[in-house]
């Protein structure tokens, strides 16, 4: 093996340098959590940077609904699924069939429903939870898995179409005249010529859908308010009001809930990065 | 008139006229449309619509204006705003450049350093939260161990509450601007880089004369964009600091809830209405540039 220079190894230095202090800022938080996760309650509390008998008994407690912030635990986890799971089928199907009838069919009016929905994309979600929280009292909608749902598409929705738009912008306007001259419908375009070739960006547009809608919490804790009908993130938000939290279970609780979305995040990596820094700044 | 019996309707009826085809089509794309259309009116509009007319009083105004947590939230927003925005995303330009490195580590490094962008913020922020807990928070254990002095009691000083709150903002952001500016630096030419490096130029000279340039108007975009997002960013403040101590770190989105949870909606609609003159153009300026 070849000696490094005195200039490599100067380079390399400073690049540590650099990456250190990124790793460390990066990490330290999932860290805490992670560590607290893993240890026995006088551990936790005592400061140490590694427990000195590593348990998964938080865990145990947490699956097990063993602790009375932790009666719904699952009832929870699996409202969050549902929502989430919903709010990505029904923002795929709003925002495929709107991309396609301004993309490809060239619908008039499309370039108006284009910018009406950059436009909900860019007021931000917080602003517009107030008058929502409203609004579905008016429908009748609160503490109804519904609220959530219709309220995380409208938020998904106007981002989805724009990706989805961009997207089938570039695919080529010969293969849908082929299509029409071989005879094929609006419909048989759609299904045969048209989704096929999107899959990618309607992955990475599913994907957002449902990473955002299971991630929320500002209008999850607005709309919803039963015990056995809130989202996972509500619940943990609950913890934070009682005075004699269990933070070790807080902690479980809260890395369980945060494990999907990693995974996926990472599953999904390829299409998401994609269709996410294509879609989120054109220059 | 026999003789134009049809033996199969496809064989003799003229194929449709393009324009015919193009209006069956238009249909299709308006039934398309319908279901975004629908969401939009009654989540969208009719929401913004009875919102202003609940903030349609002058008095709450008047009363907004004479709270002086409005005044500190506009303040906090601002400093939010001009500190955390330009910090975070000078951090990322820089650190767009660290990660377009090939080298190994830094390839795994930069896997890991998406992680606060993928994983949802309560737990984090919670986790942040409770290790800067005064009394039992790892942070003050530590600098216990290490010096023998009770350390600050992070959260319950304003001034070092917010910072924090700015802090958790630029950590849960960070990664996605770093992404976005990564791609940009990836969309430079190399043998821009070539050439510069025949001329000898020094990687400052570098950055200023080819990075740079290539790179401003992503750079400024990144800001608008990131300008109107934090000004949404609700949970960096509320679930660090709920906006204490003494309501002294409120943000205009935090504030909105907090005049909600009090049932004082009108004011809640109110301080949403103040933040509108500093959204609303930042929101027609993106429009333009994106639909371009």
């Amino acid at each position: 093996m070849r000696m490094p220079t005195l200039r490599e190894v100067g380079v390399e230095a400073r690049l540590l340098l650099i990456g250190i202090p990124v790793f460390i800022w990066t990490m330290l938080p999932l860290y805490h959590l992670f560590l607290f996760a893993i240890s026995p309650k006088q551990d936790a509390f005592a400061g140490k940077l590694w427990p000195d008998h590593p348990t998964l008994h938080n865990f145990g407690i947490v699956f097990g609904q063993k602790h009375y912030f932790l009666r719904d635990f699952w009832a929870q986890f699996w409202n969050s699924t549902v929502i989430a799971l919903s709010v990505g089928v029904l923002t795929l199907v709003i925002a495929t069939a709107a991309a396609f009838a301004i993309s490809r069919l060239r619908v008039r009016g499309g370039r108006l429903v284009m910018n009406l929905a950059l436009f909900t994309y860019f007021i931000p979600a917080a602003f517009l939870a107030v008058p929502m929280y409203r609004t579905m009292g008016n429908y009748g909608l609160l503490n109804n898995h519904w609220s959530l749902i219709l309220a995380m598409v409208t938020i998904a929705s106007p981002y989805a179409i724009w990706v989805l738009k961009q997207a089938s912008d570039k695919l080529p306007v010969e293969l849908d005249e082929a299509a029409i001259m071989d005879g094929a419908t609006t419909p048989q375009l759609f299904r045969l010529v048209y989704l096929p070739l999107m899959l990618p960006s309607l992955v990475a547009v599913g994907a957002y859908a449902v990473l955002l809608a299971w991630n929320e919490y500002l209008y999850a804790f607005l709309l919803l308010s039963k015990d056995t009908e809130i989202t996972l993130p509500v619940a943990l938000g609950n913890f934070l009001a009682a005075d004699d939290s269990p933070w070790e279970l807080l902690m479980t609780t809260g890395l369980i809930y945060a494990l999907p979305p990693a995974a996926m995040y990472y599953a999904f990596k390829r299409y998401m990065v994609g269709g996410l820094t294509a879609g989120a700044v054109k220059s | 008139m026999t003789s134009l019996t049809l033996s199969s309707p496809q064989d003799t009826i003229p194929r449709k006229p393009w324009s015919a085809r193009l209006s069956t089509q238009q249909v299709w794309g308006l039934a398309l449309l319908t279901p975004y259309m629908l969401v939009f009116l009654a989540f969208v509009v009719y929401p913004v619509c009875y919102g202003l007319w609940l903030a349609r009083h002058p008095a709450s105004y008047v009363a907004l204006y004479h709270d002086p947590i409005f005044a500190r939230a506009a303040v906090n927003t601002l400093i939010f705003l001009i500190i955390g925005i330009n910090f975070k995303m000078l951090i990322a330009l820089f650190l767009s450049g660290f990660f377009v490195n090939t080298r190994t580590w830094i390839k795994w490094l930069s896997v890991l350093f998406i992680l606060p962008w993928a994983v949802p913020s309560i737990p984090t922020i919670l986790s942040v939260r409770f290790m800067f807990n005064p009394e039992w928070g790892m942070v003050n254990n530590l600098i216990f161990r290490f010096t023998g002095e009770d350390g600050p009691n992070w959260l319950n000083d304003p001034t070092i509450a917010l910072t924090m709150a700015i802090g958790m903002h630029i950590w849960k952001s960070l990664p996605f601007w770093t992404l976005i500016l990564i791609t940009g630096r990836l969309a430079i030419p190399d043998d821009q880089f070539e050439a510069a490096e025949v001329d000898g130029a020094s990687p400052w000279q570098k950055f200023r004369y080819v990075t740079w340039p290539s790179m401003r108007t992503l750079y400024l975009t990144c800001t608008l964009l990131s300008m109107i997002w934090t000004l949404g960013d609700f949970n960096s403040v509320y679930l660090l600091t709920g906006g204490g101590p003494a309501d002294l770190t409120h943000v205009l989105a935090t504030l909105g809830i907090r005049y909600l949870r009090l049932d004082q909606l009108d004011l809640s609609m109110a301080a949403i209405v103040c933040a509108l003159p500093l959204v609303l153009p930042l929101v027609y300026v993106m429009m333009k540039r994106l639909s371009r």
